[in-house]
């Protein structure tokens, strides 16, 4: 019962703070409402009997990528949101090309719950099956994490160098032209 | 006991609010908040599947994503930083020339 309570708690907050993220002008408000959207993100992989996965959200998302968003935003002295000033003239703002990116909205959103109905036992407990023992412990997943999926861990080291040379050059400035 | 679909339903609305603020936000930084919420909103699906598989490869994948979330922070961060350098502001619609 106080998990449905808390399922529901944790919900509520990550969707109300994801919402006010884009409701926000102020990038520095954005960002602070993100952090609290991913520790609530944390409490449901918590549930969820991903403890590990819980704390590397916090460290890595909330700590590492937030603060570097921040620092950006710092750097960049935050400048306000423009209020939207619509071009009517747009060839993308007519009426009808509008009505008919709604229409396609909608078809998404009912495709999007034709999708979930049909889910497979999406009826069933989440946690009927497997041993949580096992699923929940540091020592499983790094097992799984250094046999089977170790291409793609060695692949993700290069992804992370190229990231790191990438910004690098992008954000230097050109000094000798 | 929670059944998977609600857990597919939280994700999916945050996939949506994530893409709702890629299109109305005039902010490059926003978009990209915008981007790291529709991540987590895949991150939520993938762990919770994987839980209900009885496995751990939803939460590997879910590593794997944020490797990804933070390589694409960095190098979109520093694109950002280099735009804002040239045109003094965050407006997506100042950036429509490719070439200045």
């Amino acid at each position: 019962m106080s998990e449905t309570i808390l399922f529901y708690l944790f919900s509520v907050v990550a969707i109300l703070a994801s919402a006010l993220v884009i409701g926000q002008r102020n990038p520095m408000y954005s960002i602070m409402l993100l952090i609290a959207s991913f520790g609530a993100l944390a409490a449901l992989y918590i549930q969820l009997d991903a403890p590990f996965v819980a704390m590397a959200q916090i460290i890595v998302y909330a700590g590492a990528i937030m603060v570097l968003f921040l620092f950006v935003v710092m750097l960049l002295n935050a400048p306000q949101e423009d209020a939207a000033v619509w071009d009517r003239t747009h060839p993308l703002r007519r009426p009808g090309v509008a009505r008919f990116g709604a229409l396609l909205a909608g078809l998404l959103i009912v495709q999007l719950v034709w999708a979930l109905v049909r889910v497979n036992d999406a009826s069933t407990a989440v946690n009927a099956r497997g041993d949580v023992a096992a699923i929940s412990s540091v020592r499983t997943v790094g097992r799984v994490l250094f046999t089977d999926y170790m291409f793609a861990f060695e692949a993700t080291s290069i992804l992370i160098l190229v990231a790191m040379v990438g910004a690098v050059v992008l954000a230097a400035r050109e000094t000798a032209s | 006991m929670i059944p998977l679909g609600h857990y597919l339903v939280v994700s999916a609305i945050l996939f949506a609010i994530g893409t709702a603020g890629v299109f109305l936000r005039r902010n490059l930084i926003t978009i990209l908040l915008s981007i790291e919420i529709m991540l987590n909103a895949v991150n939520l699906t993938f762990v919770a599947f994987g839980r209900a598989q009885g496995n751990v490869d939803g939460q590997i994948i879910t590593f794997f994503v944020m490797t990804v979330a933070a390589a694409e922070a960095a190098v979109g961060l520093a694109i950002v930083i280099a735009l804002f350098r040239h045109r003094e502001s965050l407006n997506p619609d100042a950036f429509t020339s490719l070439k200045w």
